[in-house]
């Protein structure tokens, strides 16, 4: 049991927090939130001043505690959320790192490090979304090529990737699990139709995708042919053990702000309420706690976040959702029905948070049958 | 930095795991649910061990461990819901004579303007430490000035012994003289030592039939010390969460164990998503505890302090109505040891921090302003 840091990692906090001091200020107005090819030009800006300072590859390339200090300091600076850079950073690109050849990574990963390209998840589709190993998406091999048809859907940023992380199935012949392959998908190849869907936290934030007779070069698979689900399970590792990992703090500033706002318009009066709020400061307390503690796992079982980011995943979805329903109560009745307000906007997106990256329900599944070792049923 | 035991501490918790399986298992569990008065030949087996004097210094014939080994040890003697004053013979080792070594069974009561003044086990003490007044940092009620981390890593050596001053008049065996709490001198925390027949005690019947209570209605202000009381009350609220840890954690295990047996409806009802869920929850419940009262451990403070009792109470208390949900029928029998766990878990709930002001002061805390990470 340790909290300390290192001597450099704390030499790399300050310089890292000097930095931000500097740059941020710097930073152009932020975008209409709402506008995606605005905040894909903001994102991308912000991702090649890290790189150029230094810091574009912590999220894959540096220690696991370097890679905590990074996401605290650039949290409690205030810094740009990834954003656009989402996929790319947070589960494509380490998945690549982690499963792809020198060549791959020597191609994928420095223009997703350097803010030139932006990566989308092509996953789910209308009919397999729990049950992702039920996607029917074909790829027939011809010559250098695969030839793709199907449908993805809810895919994150689709209108403005460059690459689509893509899930395929190779071998229609296989049980379900082994016909699937992991492909890099760029979002021009002829044949890709993008249809924006609106949410109901606003316009797009998501689209489906049609994909009809798309060419995809074999050079361009990571890992084995008809191996995509073990790929797979890496890259949903990351998307649950780590990707949301720098919200936490991002949310214990946004509740410190919350309990400022309720002390000003005179809600902090409210006995429940307030207690409401203590409460959360200890569940995003621990959860910075619980991060900390599979930080410390994930170092010891060679860098790929385990089922304990299910744990993660399942408790911060449940915790944010309370934070925003607090923020309701916070503004009161007006101001919670008012569509213009900012928390308004952030409440109806954490209502997403149970649901994307695998359901709560998904995630008790895993945790009781891998953690818990329950006998596999309905 | 990595939050998880190193190698030393997990083998230090094995131990105790092995001690408590070997003197308090099953049997003896049962047996004191029928006679709940202390064994006290198991108590100095406890203290021959170094549970009591487990962060009282080498040179003093202690174990010279800190915080988080305590911790460990506390959470282990949840698993097992080992009676007793715990907390009090943990934390009074280095401050009464014969507490270390568990020859002499001491009490600690919060008696201070929101403290319960519950006392464990009155007929089993051989003296009683009193504390109440708020202190100085009344919002945080189990709060106060924050003491440097203990043990977190360093070489300092452990400060359990640093609790205590000399006794005013300790050993002393006047008769008390006052009698009724009153209203207290001033509002600073205090403590007084007091033999324990002293108190005037109301009978109170306890919920947990492993733990005898009494209610302290007026008590003399005898022998006062000079004992650090926000950083008693902060480490007492800290080793209750660690037991409610190891509660909630052999809950889990419990509902799982079952959950693998039973069978209905052809086949074990852990294959049922229902019960399978519940078990999930229990588990995200206990790793989320955890991780906030090793953390708290570590750095010593008072909020994360708050904050991990917080937590480990909800996980302590609801696994156990979650075991006993998944236990069915058998859950609410008396042979059934669900009931022992949640009857403990409220029990704990309620001692040294209670959950309206402990969030009180998690929710003023918000205000500084501070995210500390
Ligand atoms: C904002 C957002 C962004 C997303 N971005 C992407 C993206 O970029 N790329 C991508 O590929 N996907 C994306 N998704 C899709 C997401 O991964 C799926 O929505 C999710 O996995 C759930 O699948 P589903 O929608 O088909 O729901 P369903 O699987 O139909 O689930 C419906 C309900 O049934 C429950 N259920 C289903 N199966 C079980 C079971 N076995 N046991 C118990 N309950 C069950 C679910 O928990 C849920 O409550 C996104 C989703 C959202 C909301």
């Amino acid at each position: 049991m340790d909290l300390t840091y290192t001597p450099e990692e704390e030499e790399f906090r300050v310089r890292l927090r000097e930095w931000l001091a500097k740059a941020l200020p710097e930073l152009p107005a932020r975008p209409d939130p709402l506008d995606w090819p605005a905040r894909r030009a903001y994102d991308l800006g912000w991702q090649r001043r890290l790189y150029d300072a230094g810091y574009g590859s912590l999220h894959w390339d540096a220690s696991p505690t370097q890679r905590l200090i990074f996401l605290e300091e650039t949290e409690l600076a205030g810094a740009p959320y990834v954003g656009a850079n989402f996929v790319g950073l947070l589960h494509a690109g380490p998945t690549i790192a982690a499963e792809g050849t020198d060549e791959q990574r020597a191609r994928w990963l420095p223009p997703i490090l350097r803010g030139e390209a932006v990566w989308c998840q092509g996953f789910s589709e209308p009919d397999a979304g729990s049950d992702l190993a039920a996607l029917r998406t074909r790829a027939v091999r011809d010559g250098d090529d695969y030839v793709i048809t199907g449908q993805k859907t809810w895919t994150s940023h689709a209108e403005i990737a460059d690459w689509c992380e893509l899930l395929v199935r190779t071998d229609p012949e296989a049980p379900r699990h082994r016909g699937i392959s992991w492909l890099a998908m760029p979002m021009d190849a002829p044949g890709i139709t993008v249809r924006p869907l609106r949410t109901l936290a606003g316009p797009a934030e998501f689209a489906e995708v049609f994909l009809d007779e798309v060419r995809v070069p074999v050079a361009n698979r990571v890992g084995a042919e008809h191996d995509g689900w073990r790929v797979t399970m890496v890259t949903l590792s990351f998307e649950r053990g780590t990707a949301f990992v720098g919200e936490v703090v991002a949310c214990r500033r946004t509740l410190g702000g919350l309990a400022r706002t309720a002390r000003v318009n005179g809600r902090w009066d409210d006995p429940v309420l307030r207690r409401r709020l203590g409460r959360l400061n200890a569940e995003f307390t621990a959860l910075w706690r619980l991060i900390q503690w599979n930080v410390g796992a994930a170092g010891a079982a060679g860098g790929t976040p385990g089922a304990g980011g299910s744990v993660f995943k399942l408790r911060y979805s449940q915790a944010r959702q309370e934070l925003y329903d607090a923020a309701a109560e916070v503004l009161g009745t007006a101001g919670a029905l008012d569509a213009d307000q900012e928390w308004t906007a952030a409440r109806l997106s954490s209502l997403s948070y149970t649901i994307a990256a695998g359901t709560s329900q998904i995630q008790r599944d895993i945790i009781a049958e891998r953690l818990l070792d329950l006998p596999k049923g309905r | 930095m990595d939050l998880r035991p190193t190698a030393d501490q997990r083998a230090l918790q094995a131990s105790a795991r092995d001690l408590l399986a070997c003197r308090f298992g099953r049997e003896r569990l049962r047996a004191a649910v029928d006679s709940p008065a202390l064994d006290r030949a198991l108590w100095r087996e406890l203290g021959a061990a170094g549970f009591f004097a487990l962060r009282l210094p080498e040179a003093d014939g202690g174990v010279g461990l800190g915080l988080p080994e305590a911790v460990l040890v506390f959470e282990e003697a949840g698993r097992a819901l080992l009676p007793g004053p715990l907390v009090a013979g943990h934390l009074l080792a280095g401050v009464v004579p014969g507490a270390a070594t568990g020859e002499r069974v001491v009490g600690l009561c919060d008696v201070g303007a929101d403290g319960a003044r519950l006392w464990e086990h009155p007929a089993d003490c051989d003296e009683l430490i009193l504390v109440e007044g708020t202190g100085p940092d009344a919002s945080a009620e189990i709060g106060g000035s924050d003491a440097p981390p203990v043990g977190a890593g360093t070489d300092a050596p452990p400060k359990t012994a640093g609790l205590d001053a000399p006794p005013e008049d300790a050993g002393s065996d006047a008769p008390p003289e006052s009698a009724g709490p009153g209203a207290p001198p001033e509002d600073a925390a205090h403590a007084y030592w007091n033999a324990s027949d002293w108190p005037t005690l109301a009978p109170l019947r306890s919920v947990d039939p492993l733990t005898p209570l009494a209610r302290v209605v007026s008590y003399p202000r005898r022998a006062p010390r000079a004992l650090d009381v926000p950083r008693l009350r902060r480490e007492a609220a800290l080793l209750t969460a660690a037991l409610q840890l190891g509660s909630a954690a052999r809950t889990v295990e419990m509902a799982v164990e079952h959950a693998r047996r039973r069978e209905q409806f052809g086949v074990r009802i852990g294959a049922f998503q229902a019960v399978k869920h519940l078990c999930a929850e229990m588990l995200i419940r206990v790793e989320i505890a955890r991780s906030a009262v090793y953390a708290a451990s570590l750095t010593g403070q008072s909020l994360p302090v708050i904050g991990a009792k917080v937590l480990a109470d909800e996980a302590a208390v609801r696994n156990a109505r979650d075991c006993l949900q998944v236990h069915g029928g058998i859950g609410f029998t008396w042979e059934a040891d669900v009931h022992l766990h949640l009857k403990r878990a409220w029990l704990r709930l309620e001692q040294w921090q209670s959950g309206a002001k402990a969030e009180e002061a998690l929710a003023e805390a918000l205000l500084a302003g501070e995210v500390a990470v």
